[in-house]
């Protein structure tokens, strides 16, 4: 049984983990339109894995690290107007990307496996790998939780939540730093080209079913873990690549959600 | 003199070349309600946003009373279908609330049967009473309201403004509102602000009416402002059906508030 094999099993453990954090926080993102943000703190996580491999750190604490960055930069640029902020995401977006391919290309000593950073490489999970998940996705699924109600004011109405006391802006630029925690614990399995993926597709799935913020998040969490579930199961079957079966799961769970929907009673 | 909620002096707000507000002193002291009038680009939302922290005005002062709690309504909602948000959520968005306070809070404000509904069903007065209950439940010292007819039919307009003097007096609570329904408003406030980038005057509801720079600023609709005082032979009540009249204009005591004359519970049948 293919399934029980130890790698298989770092990989569904490994998964699930990021699917639970990816969930609620997917929200969010679905919520305050922010899946560009998402695809650019990803990209930008190629030149968070360049730098730190070039300065001898954890790839992790690059990717974070640059992550905090791009956050600083888009919140002060933001602030100017000159710019609308979809242009800046992808000025940084694709910059990033591009000079993290640089900078990974440029590395003789080092052999690293691009495809491996772009698309993830679940059945490669080592248990080094799975603390760094579980304690990354815990640590940002407690943050988002202590969040949440000023961020869910601030999302519905962020005058409201100002004139009203909540501090606005320091709490979504927490909230984009949760997202860069997230992204560089999620890299290593999904890949940056597909982690926006994890965030928005169980989130939007999940619209469909949830009458309240707080049942949508649940809704996602656990829509993210049959995905993965099921991704991993396809990819052991048909011996396809695992992080993409991941994501092409959740595209099937969204497409049928209508049909659900329907048997429900639901819209 | 009691200490005022929110005192301003010599606010100047700018943007792009363009004088907004421009010198202007307002205070709010606890308990009253005070109404700001003025025609549109007059800097009425401007200086509320001002008042209320959202923005930071270019020369002046603005002083906040300490601790000051403070409910806020805004003009619209902005709610995005993505979202599923019920009225019994909005409802602790920025406070937790018991079951209990809540369905109270919808009760005042005549809402406790929207309390299972989404947001998105709702119509503008239904919005209205849900947003105006929301802002109650904060037990705030002052309410801000701007516009909070926006969306709501001629003869729900005149419910909304009795709802909110029946509010302050059953929470002692200030008032500061935006309106542009100035012949249905005059009625419900104790001070109207007329504003026009500076103050252009401002007293007790008779006096500005009658006051030659309000009729400059207002020209037609002051005067049905006067026409309507002359008409005025009845109130409606929250169902829009008449009841005897109540006529602040007839009270030449501004130191207490106008009490309807018949007592909330008649009201509600």
């Amino acid at each position: 049984m293919i399934l029980l094999e130890d790698f298989i099993l770092r990989a569904l453990a490994a998964g699930l983990g990021v699917a639970l954090v990816a969930g609620p926080l997917g929200c969010f993102v679905v919520w305050r339109r922010m899946a560009y943000f998402g695809d650019t703190v990803a990209h930008s996580a190629l030149t968070g894995v360049g730098l730190g491999l070039l300065l001898g750190a954890d790839p992790v604490i690059g990717i974070m690290a640059v992550g905090a960055v791009l956050v600083a930069f888009l919140t002060i640029l933001g602030r100017r107007g000159r710019h609308a902020s979809d242009t800046l995401l992808g000025i940084f977006s694709h910059g990033t990307l591009a000079l993290g391919v640089i900078l990974l290309a440029s590395m003789e000593t080092v052999r690293v496996d691009l495809m491996a950073y772009l698309f993830g490489d679940i059945l490669a999970v080592m248990p080094a790998d799975l603390a760094w998940i579980w304690g990354g996705g815990l640590a940002a699924l407690a943050v988002l939780l202590w969040l949440w109600r000023p961020l869910l004011a601030a999302t519905v109405s962020p005058e409201v939540a100002q004139a009203e006391g909540v501090p606005v802006t320091a709490v979504q630029v927490a909230f984009m730093l949760v997202i860069a925690v997230v992204v560089a614990v999620a890299m290593k399995i999904i890949g940056v080209l597909l982690i926006t993926a994890m965030l928005i597709i169980p989130a939007a799935t999940a619209r469909r079913f949830a009458a309240s913020p707080e049942a949508m998040a649940a809704i996602a969490a656990g829509l993210g873990a049959a995905a993965v579930v099921l991704g991993l199961v396809g990819s052991a079957n048909w011996d396809t690549p695992a992080g993409p079966s991941v994501v092409a799961a959740a595209v099937g769970l969204f497409a049928l959600s209508p049909l659900v929907g329907v048997l429900l009673g639901r819209r | 003199m009691t200490e005022p909620l929110i005192a301003a002096r010599g606010l100047v707000f700018a943007r792009d070349g363009q004088t907004i507000l421009d010198g202007v002193d307002i205070r709010v002291n606890p308990g009253e309600i005070v109404t700001l009038v003025g025609p549109n680009g007059a800097g009425k939302t401007t200086l509320v946003r001002v008042l209320i922290g959202l923005l930071s005005a270019d020369a002046g002062s603005v002083e906040r009373r300490p601790g000051l709690t403070l409910g806020y309504v805004p003009q619209k909602l902005h709610l995005d279908p993505v979202l599923p948000l019920s009225v019994k959520r909005l409802m602790t968005l920025t406070r937790r609330a018991s079951r209990a306070q809540v369905e109270e809070a919808l009760a005042e404000t005549g809402a406790a049967h929207l309390m299972g509904k989404s947001m998105a069903e709702l119509s503008g007065g239904e919005t209205q009473r849900v947003l105006l209950a929301r802002a109650l439940l904060r037990d705030p010292d002052l309410l801000v309201l701007d516009e909070p007819t926006q969306g709501v039919d001629q003869s729900g307009q005149a419910e909304i403004y009795e709802l909110i003097r029946r509010v302050r007096e059953r929470h002692d609570c200030a008032v500061l509102m935006i309106s542009h329904d100035l012949h249905v408003v005059m009625a419900a406030t104790d001070r109207v602000i007329c504003l026009q980038r500076h103050v252009c005057c401002h007293g007790e509801p008779r006096a500005v009416a009658g006051n030659p720079e309000y009729r400059r600023l207002f020209g037609d609709l002051a005067a049905e402002v006067a026409i309507y005082r002359h008409h005025h032979d009845h109130d409606h009540d929250l169902h829009g059906n008449p009841v005897p009249p109540h006529d602040p204009a007839a009270c030449n005591d501004p130191t207490h508030g106008h009490v309807p004359h018949v007592p909330a519970g008649e009201r509600m049948p």
